[in-house]
């Protein structure tokens, strides 16, 4: 799968892999051990953030879960 | 409320675990050419063990003639999907919605995929999802459009998601040694397979 960023799709896709190997066979199983994913997701995500601001996609700000919180108060 | 509501509820017979495993690795599948790229923006294990998760997603927009020749310009419709994953309830709740393309249309959708205690080979996929548009005028039309779509694109996402369990239980197949374990192939099949990998 691609990333949004052109020059990001092989970070994203070594991130992934270290995620979904540490989701199915630490998280899951209720290991507690820090994920050993923080430095490459780093490098991923330095990547993906220039895209976003490149192509000015709007998710700066945007509150996690944020329509939920509207749908509780209509 | 003005706009569509949309509810749905399916059981399918694949452990939670197996169903969230496949949830992060469902792109790409033969029925996700409408979705271009997609990303993790965050994620973070809570001091309570919740994993919160935030996914960009662009997809196509594709619309419907009559709507094209009044909204010319240009398609991708970015999406973020929100997730929290709690592993003491066995649940995973996603909301998902559009931050482009808003007031044309917006479709905020909500899932819970929940593991049942009493049947813990199943997963009860709980979809709901509101469809609202602020065009003046054409609202109607334009919410009708986007409940049939979306109809549509539940239907590409449930067969996504089981076409990824398939290819996830076809992985731990291979090594018929872990037979108690079918998570743990990872190590010993890295060498000649991949199994999160489906380019």
């Amino acid at each position: 799968m691609n990333s949004v960023g052109e020059g990001c799709t092989e970070l994203k896709r070594e991130y992934d892999q270290c995620f979904n190997r540490w989701f199915a066979e630490k998280f899951l199983k209720g290991d507690r051990s820090a994920d050993p994913c923080s430095e490459l997701f780093l490098k991923y995500h330095t990547c993906v953030q220039k895209a976003i601001k490149e192509k000015d996609i709007p998710v700066e700000g945007v509150e996690f879960m944020g329509p939920n919180r509207e749908k509780a108060d209509s | 409320m003005i706009g569509k509501h949309f509810f749905s509820e399916t059981d399918i017979k694949s452990t939670w675990e197996q169903v969230l495993t496949a949830f992060w690795q469902r792109y790409p599948n033969p029925y996700s050419t409408h979705v271009l790229t997609e990303d993790v923006l965050f994620r973070e294990v809570t001091s309570d063990n919740l994993l919160l998760s935030r996914r960009l997603l662009t997809k196509t927009n594709r619309l419907p003639r009559w709507a094209e020749r009044i909204f010319p310009g240009k398609r991708s419709v970015y999406i973020i999907e929100d997730s929290v994953v709690d592993l003491g309830n066995r649940s995973l709740m996603t909301l998902t919605w559009n931050v482009n393309h808003a007031k044309l249309m917006r479709v905020v959708e909500r899932c819970v995929f929940a593991g049942e205690r009493d049947r813990p080979v199943w997963t009860r996929i709980t979809r709901e999802a509101w469809i609202s548009s602020g065009v003046f005028g054409l609202s109607r039309p334009i919410q009708e459009f986007g409940l049939a779509r979306f109809r549509s694109n539940q239907v590409k996402s449930m067969k996504g998601l089981e076409h990824a369990l398939s290819n996830l239980q076809k992985a731990s197949a291979v090594c018929p040694g872990d037979s108690a374990e079918k998570h743990k192939n990872t190590n010993s099949a890295s060498k000649t397979q991949k199994p999160q990998q489906y380019i």
